[in-house]
């Protein structure tokens, strides 16, 4: 790129050979190739004294936790997808994300217990299908609703203004998590899979929770869906104009505040989506807001801002990092897990700026 | 510096007030004193240095709490003898201190040249994610911290007495805030705002881009060590749940309630929050409409949003608009303002670049990644 060969110039103080530049340029996708090289010997025969042992000796572990990191990348999926969906379309970063995640989590719970007549001690056997799904579309609405509502009152007249959006949107996470925690206190509630999915399979020797793969499959169910939407309904082609163009789209006549309030609908439905799941997987408690904000973050970052295929890149390498670097690290370094979250979001960004399939404007 | 400049109404008010803030400990309670003045000094220190990044860099930074927070746990780690937690290594408190500050730099360094080649909002979903996966790694990192935290931590000696650390914060806060307006005035300021201004013109004037963002970050991760070190001997404790996303987003509001642009505001926005968190409860009416201590987030969060809404300047910004009314220019502007020439896109930041240059930092189309520097196959 043209300004790429200024900089480095303006770098070296002095014109650099073409050919010394070139490989300047090549030279963190050729770490990157080399990390993953690494890394992958490393998992396959290697990783001797960690939890899992090396993948060719202990084939149960290493597929068990292929699962795990697919399962999970499905989760963050749905939630990271609504995130990116609303910031492609709109350029509105939304930090209550998170929070939409948390409250449709514990709006959910509270009419499961209600369903099921029953307020501590729900057991699978307790809950049927529909025990599951009714909560999670009253759930996924409710977050949808507040989602519309605070882009018509906080975030329709400043549109563009990113900056200020984001603030905005983080004053407001402030107080919905400070008054979650008024209403649903500080302790973690949990959210029970229907009967139907609790159950275990057995994987090359070792248990597995069937309930993780039904969440996969809720997940591939939603990508393809909103794949659909997006690619074969009039209203997807108008939202995938607008991300190009948006003011073309408003020339052409067509309603784009009406597409914008559908978009934040959809965006904040699947948040909501995402949080009951998550209430499921792991409980709704304070603090996950927090980090499942972080969670979409890292998806979309890595994935690149504004686009679901990178959102599906991004939650695959994502979920797979979390899976396996707990897992295939000596035992008594366990802990150090989290920076590998952190090397992948600086391998991406070294290579892609903008994330895998990001777009600098 | 001409004797016209250094007897500007601006600097004359800056001398008043701090020779008003070095008598205070005479005339006030300790408590107000300990409690509500030398947390607004360390806490203004910290929300600077979002300040000196958002005002000459354009960029709004989520990452400085963190670098607040590795700055107390180094220097934990590094100076206690025997402790619970930590590494105990027991070093004498001076070379604690440059421990701490070495390696809060480097980290900053490190975290600054991957951001580097991001503006705007990439910058601040990248930040936030830095100071979230900082508060996993102490949170998680036993040999460092774990969840309990670096306990009884003791200031050095030459700081032990309370009003001490107020004085330091004092003595402080007025080097950087002067030191940051003087660097808006050297080459490398002036780089900065340039960049802020339009990054692919200064890339093409030759200017390094990433390398003076990187810089700037550094910088701001050094002083807001300063204000961690501070914090720690101030508190005597750290732990990680002191700079977990709640309290990284404090940070930024303190910073935008006294509004993001002007560097008084730091401060300004630092005692409004200390002085609520202190003082909020002990008035007569709030707990009848339900506010009561436990709320406070709740009413900060709003308090945000109605600045957000209503002024994004913050306070110091409604300030200056007031004097605005009344037919003052007001002079609250940075000593140099950078060359006018800025390419103007559109209308609203054409009229931030008059009076609040960082204005700019709020419009659609300023310095938002626009940075195509290399590297994109």
């Amino acid at each position: 790129m043209k300004f790429g060969a200024v900089t480095e110039r303006g770098a070296g103080g002095d014109a650099v050979p073409a050919t010394q530049a070139g490989l300047l340029r090549r030279l963190p996708g050729l770490g990157v190739r080399l990390a993953l090289l690494l890394a992958l010997v490393w998992v396959l025969f290697l990783a001797r004294g960690t939890p899992a042992g090396p993948a060719v000796s202990d084939p149960g572990r290493f597929v068990v936790t292929l699962l795990d990191g697919l399962t999970f990348a499905g989760l963050l999926f749905v939630v990271a997808s609504g995130f990116t969906l609303i910031f492609g379309l709109m350029r509105t970063v939304n930090m209550a994300h998170g929070s939409l995640f948390l409250l449709s989590g514990f709006i959910a719970i509270r009419v499961q217990q209600a369903m099921v007549g029953k307020t501590r001690n729900i057991e699978a056997v307790d809950v049927g299908v529909l025990d599951w799904v009714v909560p999670l579309l009253v759930g996924a609405a409710a977050a949808a609703l507040l989602g519309v509502v605070l882009q018509q009152v906080f975030l329709r007249w400043n549109q563009g203004q990113e900056l200020r959006q984001a603030l905005i949107t983080l004053a407001i996470s402030v107080v919905l998590a400070d008054q979650m925690l008024r209403e649903f206190g500080g302790l973690a509630l949990r959210m029970v899979w229907p009967r139907e999915v609790t159950h275990f399979l057995t994987i090359l020797g070792q248990r597995y929770a069937t309930s993780r793969l039904f969440m996969l499959a809720v997940a591939i169910v939603v990508g393809v869906a909103l794949w659909l939407w997006l690619t074969r309904t009039r209203m997807g082609m108008v939202i995938r104009a607008g991300v190009d163009d948006e003011s073309m789209v408003r020339a052409l006549g067509i309603n784009i505040t009406l597409i914008f309030a559908v978009t934040f609908f959809v965006g904040a439905f699947l948040a909501g989506m995402g949080g009951v799941m998550g209430a499921s997987f792991a409980g709704a408690a304070t603090g996950s807001d927090g980090a499942w904000l972080l969670n979409s973050l890292v998806v979309v970052i890595i994935g690149g801002l504004g686009s679901i295929k990178g959102a599906v890149a991004g939650s695959l390498l994502y979920g797979l990092v979390i899976a396996f670097s707990p897992s295939y690290l000596p035992s008594q370094y366990t802990f150090y897990s989290i920076i590998f979250t952190f090397v992948l979001l600086a391998l991406v960004l070294a290579v892609r700026p903008y994330g895998l399939f990001g777009r600098a404007e | 510096m001409t004797t016209r400049r250094l007897a500007a109404p601006g600097n004359a008010v800056f001398v008043a007030l701090l020779g008003v803030l070095a008598v205070l400990p005479s005339f006030t309670s300790d408590y107000f004193i300990n409690f509500v003045m030398t947390r607004t000094l360390m806490l203004g220190l910290a929300a600077a240095t979002i300040v000196f990044l958002s005002t000459y860099g354009g960029m709004i930074s989520l990452a400085q709490l963190l670098l607040f927070g590795v700055a107390g746990f180094m220097f934990g780690n590094a100076a206690l003898e025997s402790g619970a937690r930590g590494l105990n290594l027991g070093w004498p408190a001076w070379v604690a201190i440059l421990f701490a500050l070495a390696v809060v730099t480097a980290v900053a360094l490190l975290l600054g040249a991957l951001a580097s080649r991001t503006t705007g909002i990439y910058f601040l979903m990248l930040t936030l994610v830095y100071g979230v996966i900082g508060f996993f790694f102490f949170a998680q990192v036993v040999p460092v911290s774990g969840p309990g935290g670096v306990t009884s931590i003791a200031p050095p000696a030459l700081l032990g007495a309370e009003v001490r650390l107020y004085y330091a914060g004092l003595v402080l806060s007025a080097l950087v805030y002067v030191g940051f307006r003087a660097v808006g005035t050297t080459p490398f300021g002036l780089a900065l705002q340039g960049i802020r201004d339009d990054p692919v013109r200064m890339a093409s004037l030759g200017f390094n881009v990433p390398l003076h963002r990187m810089l700037a970050f550094s910088l701001a991760g050094f002083v807001a060590g300063i204000a961690g070190l501070l914090n720690v001997w101030w508190n005597g404790q750290i732990d990680p749940a002191s700079i977990s996303i709640g309290p990284t987003l404090i940070l930024l509001i303190i910073a935008v309630i006294g509004g993001i642009s002007h560097f008084e505001g730091a401060w300004l926005g630092a005692f409004v929050y200390v002085a609520a968190n202190n003082y909020l409860r002990a008035l007569p009416f709030v707990d009848r409409i339900g506010i009561t201590e436990a709320r406070f987030n709740s009413v900060i969060g709003v308090l945000v949003l109605l600045i957000m809404v209503l002024s994004p300047e913050g306070l110091v910004g409604i300030v200056a608009r007031v004097r605005g009314w009344r037919g003052r220019r007001p002079t609250l502007e940075r000593p140099i303002e950078p060359a006018p020439s800025a390419p103007v896109r559109d209308a609203g930041v054409g009229a931030a670049d008059q009076d609040h240059a960082s204005t700019a930092t709020f419009g659609r189309s300023v310095a938002l990644d626009e940075t195509m520097e290399g590297t994109d196959p």
